[in-house]
């Protein structure tokens, strides 16, 4: 199974995503923002990081890169997408989630271990959690308050499309402490923590992030 | 003249920064400051006259990149620069 | 009109305003004898910021010859003192390059600023050698943690290292907060990056071959950092006048990473002869240093320099400090290539030049010449001072001043002693830092196996094979004022245990030195006294100094601060899985102390934080002991004896105790060994000390270990999840404080000073 991971100018974990993808058993494969095409792969991966320096706003710029439109169009048609912090961020500004995510309430960069609770392990990348599993994945963003109208939030709760909402206390100012949704397919996921950097005990809290990496193993559309 | 987009976080979002503003304004001394919130002004110069069909042109560009309609309210009016007016 | 070599030389008697921009009489006079006539503005430009205290080093450098002439032997070094950083072989064709630089003065102007572009200069630095930086960390120094200016200071200072360093995608693994009544005006920001590198890749500064193209890349140049040359331009120009000329740098993380991966491409398809990043003293600097380095000459068309702002005169142009550039040295062939590469990064390059062999640096501006200078002049024949320098008048009654009981009260009763260590675990030098710490990515990169509070920061290097380094700073200042010699040599002696304290192998050896005014001798003997002592050290340690960077001028008026030389040690782990962490986990193991307790409580944290008192002989550093207890903690960490291990260092052996216990939410039962008095053995800063944590199956064989090297040893307690009331910090016949009530006194510190 090959997944995409694609790297914008300033795009940061992308190649922590690689190795993630590795560990799961996958092919990462890398994707350029100004590439047309995806490469022929079966997943994507929108990375964390600062694309464009989080200018203008935080992945504003990144969601109009080439590549895009065609991710946006694989998307529709049931590519499973993840978008990890700045990735979540694009994807909202692309309009592939609702919602926006804007500057944490407390102002500072927020780096922790991040207790989680799982609501939805039916996603394309989820679905190697069991519903209501508690996990601890790495916290670390300075624009990671999930906002949204407040009938987006009731729909989102009411559809069970809140994949991950933050346990203990919010970090972020998020509404409802979301802290990553899914697209109505379930197939488009979005979150604010980072599953890649707890693959591994040695270098994170632990290995509660590969779920994501591993669920998607399972979840491949062909092309 | 310039055309000014002005873009501003919607009243229902919360405004971290405009409260930090508002703080330091009270810690200032500034206390008859009731409320703050913080936008963005944008600046652009235009090629050739600012007729209907460009200002329909930067609405456009407005509401696409300039603006988050999910999270931020905006306007587009031609104006003078704040350079132009402080210089 | 612009002031060319033709019009100087036509004109020997012009006032220049040498002296406005720093320069004194017999200087300027040299430069003239250099030339042979008068220097043209440029010219006088270029030599006054090349010859400042910070790009010369006037001051320092004939004490700083010393980390070159007692270097010790060492095999590790591939690129020693002398460029950008230093350079050391880590095993498997790996190199590791590593330093240490300031940015103390920008960033009480504009913290946030001053602080982030302190940052951006030093990864930079590691770039220009050839590597990938992976790693930053940030030794900081403020006021006291209650002063108003410390409000204003540190959150600016804290948000400028995070924004920075987590834009570019460098995990920050560890630094120091410390807070003192010195640092009032004077806020230290040191800023450390380590990179990695294979052997091959190692690049060099010297611009060589004839007819090699000069590129200057990056961000476009405005007048940032600018300051006082504004005085030349203002002889050029009537309407822009120095009130224009921003003289704070602003940093853009987001072009330095841009800068970041478009530079490793190039190296990657070599593309570059040279190369070099514009820091102090921006083009000035890498044009005289990379021609001084190369075939001797060097031609440039300051016009061709790109501008953000048109109306810079060539004065501005050469002093400029907008950062986030480089100077490369590229091949004709292979400017094409170079260009494609930068292209992809949409990163700006423009050719200004070529490298010539007349020996000449030679700069024109509008077709005319407005420099012309022997390159070394400018960058290696500055002014050497030696500065004069007598012990100060009151250092003796300073140390003379010891804490004995007599002179400051001791707590004696459990009850007491309960309170003591309860107010120190809140005390601000020694509270959690975690105010600080979570605005830092310690994450990104997926290699960081320790962070802070760790003793080191350790990163893995290799994947395959588990080959890792670690690295650790720090400092007593405290100890420093008491007797700088020692107090350098003391400095260097925690660094180099915190390193062998998670299990590496020290290595190497960086430094920066933060002191007052050199032209005060007492300040001056400070000074002269730390080198001599990190000197010394290195050689007894084996650890040879590769690079560093000396600040001075840290003072408001009379007063300066503590003389603070920070010392960063780098060492090598063949296996990070083998690390050792801090964390006391499991019950029923038992903890040991090693070294000894000696009643050492001059320049303690708890003199400073109770009694406000300096004063005393700091303790003994014993650098041969410190050498034996890292073999122990190394060849145990490599043999899996132990399952924690701590430094024993500010706020003694309690202060140790209590953060492994916290760490890791297990609590001990400890005893007061006999013929020790309990407040000595929890407080005094004796050296040469960790504690470790070993599983009972490991005790014998570890210590068997310390017998063999007859290194003292004493079982101190062991831990225990402390039953239904919870773990504590239960020392007999003492006193026991639950953990949850010592977590609430080291957590409560800083977010409420800050709220």
């Amino acid at each position: 199974m090959r997944v995409g991971i694609v790297t914008f100018p300033g795009s940061l974990d992308d190649r922590d995503a690689a190795r993630a993808v590795r560990f799961a058993g996958a092919e990462p494969v890398a994707v350029w923002h100004g590439d047309d095409d995806l490469g022929g792969v079966d997943a994507v991966v929108l990375p964390g990081g600062f694309s464009y320096g989080d200018y203008l706003r935080c992945g504003a710029i990144a969601r109009f890169a080439p590549v895009m439109r065609t991710l946006v169009e694989r998307a529709r048609e049931g590519m499973p997408v993840l978008g990890i912090c700045n990735g979540f961020q694009i994807l909202c500004e692309a309009h592939l989630l609702p919602g926006a995510l804007i500057r944490n309430d407390v102002q500072t960069f927020v780096c922790r271990d991040q207790a989680l609770t799982v609501e939805n392990a039916s996603t394309a990348w989820t679905s190697d959690y069991r519903l209501g599993q508690q996990v601890v994945v790495p916290l670390k963003s300075g624009e990671g308050g999930y906002v949204a109208p407040q009938a987006t939030l009731d729909a989102l709760e009411g559809e069970g499309r809140v994949v991950v909402r933050y346990a203990g206390s919010n970090p972020n100012g998020s509404l409802r402490d979301i802290a990553g949704i899914t697209s109505e397919n379930g197939r488009v996921v979005g979150l604010m923590p980072h599953p890649e950097h707890a693959i591994d005990a040695l270098t994170g809290p632990g290995t509660d992030g590969l779920g994501f990496f591993s669920s998607v193993l399972a979840s491949v559309v062909s092309a | 003249m310039s055309v000014v987009v002005e873009v501003m976080p919607k009243p229902e979002i919360l405004d971290p920064q405009g409260q930090a503003v508002l703080r330091a304004l009270h810690r200032l001394g500034f206390t008859q400051v009731a409320g703050v919130r913080q936008g963005k002004r944008f600046e652009l110069e235009v090629d050739g006259e600012i007729d209907e069909e460009a200002l329909a042109r930067i609405e456009e560009a407005a509401s696409t990149l300039l603006a988050n309609p999910v999270i931020e309210d905006h306007t587009v009016h031609v104006g003078a620069t704040v350079h132009d007016e402080t210089a | 009109m612009t002031d060319s070599v033709s019009t100087a030389a036509q004109t020997p008697d012009v006032e220049q305003p040498w002296a406005q921009l720093g320069l004194k009489a017999d200087e300027y006079d040299k430069i003239r004898e250099h030339l042979g006539r008068r220097p043209t503005s440029c010219e006088l430009a270029m030599y006054s910021v090349m010859w400042s205290e910070h790009c010369s080093y006037k001051s320092s450098k004939v004490h700083l010859r010393q980390f070159g002439e007692k270097a010790p032997e060492t095999d590790a070094l591939l690129v020693g003192i002398g460029e950008n950083a230093g350079v050391v072989d880590v095993g498997d064709g790996y190199a590791v390059t590593f330093k240490v630089e300031s940015h103390n003065h920008p960033s009480y102007v504009e913290p946030h600023q001053g602080a982030a572009t302190g940052v951006g200069g030093i990864v930079r630095d590691i770039l220009a050698m050839g590597a990938r930086p992976v790693g930053v960390m940030d030794p900081l120094r403020f006021g006291p943690l209650d002063a108003p200016d410390t409000r204003r200071v540190m959150p600016g200072v804290v948000s400028g290292v995070g924004t920075y360093g987590n834009c570019l995608g460098l995990p920050n693994i560890g630094g120091e907060v410390v807070f003192d009544p010195s640092y009032s005006g004077n806020p230290l920001v040191n800023a450390l990056c380590v990179g990695v590198m294979r052997h091959d890749d190692i690049q060099s500064s010297g611009a060589t071959g004839v007819g090699n193209l000069v590129v200057l890349y990056g961000a476009k140049t405005g007048g940032d950092g600018i300051g006082g040359v504004s005085v030349l331009a203002s002889e050029t120009f009537t309407d822009s006048g120095p009130t224009k000329r921003p003289s704070v740098q602003v940093g853009d993380p987001f072009m330095e990473k841009l800068l970041i991966e478009c530079t490793l491409g190039l190296f990657r398809d070599d593309l570059v002869v040279a190369i070099q990043d514009l820091g102090g003293a921006g083009l000035s600097c890498a044009t005289s240093e990379m021609a001084s380095g190369g075939t001797g000459g060097m031609h440039v068309e300051l016009d061709r320099v790109p501008l953000r702002d048109s109306t810079l005169a060539p004065e501005e142009i050469l002093m400029s400090e907008s950062q986030e550039r480089m100077m490369a040295i590229v091949e004709p062939a292979k400017i094409e290539a170079f260009m494609a590469v930068c292209e992809r990064w949409d990163v700006l390059a423009t050719v200004l030049g070529d490298v010539t062999d007349t020996g000449r640096l030679v700069v024109t501006w509008r077709g005319e010449t407005v420099v012309d200078v022997p390159p070394r002049t400018v960058a290696h024949e500055g002014p050497v001072y030696q500065r004069p320098y007598t012990r100060p008048s009151w250092q003796d009654s300073l140390q003379a001043d010891a804490p004995t009981p007599q002179r400051l009260a001791r707590p004696s009763t459990p009850e007491d002693l309960r309170a003591s260590v309860l107010r120190m675990a809140g005390a601000p030098n020694l509270a959690a830092k975690d105010w600080v710490t979570e605005q830092y990515d310690r994450f990104v990169l997926g290699n960081t196996v320790l962070a802070q509070p760790e003793d080191s920061g350790v990163l893995r290097i290799d994947e395959e094979s588990g080959l890792g380094v670690a690295l650790s700073t720090d400092c007593n200042a405290r100890f420093a004022k008491l007797d700088p010699y020692e107090g350098a040599r003391l400095a260097l002696a925690e660094s180099y245990r915190n390193v062998a304290t998670v299990g590496a192998r020290p290595l190497a050896v960086t430094n920066c030195l933060n002191f007052g005014s050199p032209e005060d001798p007492e300040v001056m003997w400070q000074f002269a006294e730390a080198a001599r002592g990190l000197a010394d050290g290195c050689l007894e340690l084996g650890v040879p100094v590769t690079g560093g960077n000396v600040s001075f001028y840290n003072q408001t008026g009379g007063t300066a601060i503590l003389p603070t030389p920070v010392v960063g040690v780098l060492g090598v782990l063949d296996d990070v899985t083998r690390r050792t962490p801090q964390a006391f986990t499991e019950p029923g193991q038992v903890v040991y102390l090693l070294g000894e307790t000696r009643d050492e409580l001059a320049g303690s944290e708890w003199a400073h934080e109770v009694h406000g008192h300096l004063g005393g002989m700091p303790p003994r550093c014993d650098l041969t002991a410190e050498r034996a207890l890292g073999e122990i903690l190394i060849n145990a960490s490599r043999d899996g004896l132990l399952d924690a291990a701590h430094d024993v260092s500010d706020g003694g052996l309690v202060q140790a105790l209590v953060e492994s216990c916290l760490r890791g939410g297990v609590g001990m039962r400890v005893w007061v060994p006999d013929g020790i008095d309990p407040f000595v053995f929890l407080f005094s800063e004796s050296q040469a000390r960790a504690i470790v944590a070993v599983p009972r199956s490991e005790e014998v064989r570890f210590t068997d270990m310390c017998t063999a090297r007859r290194y003292p040893h004493q079982r101190i307690g062991v831990l225990d999840d402390g039953g239904p009331e919870g773990p504590a910090l239960d020392v007999q016949e003492q006193f026991a404080i639950p953990l949850s009530e010592l977590d609430a006194a080291r957590q409560a510190t800083l977010p409420s000073a800050m709220a």
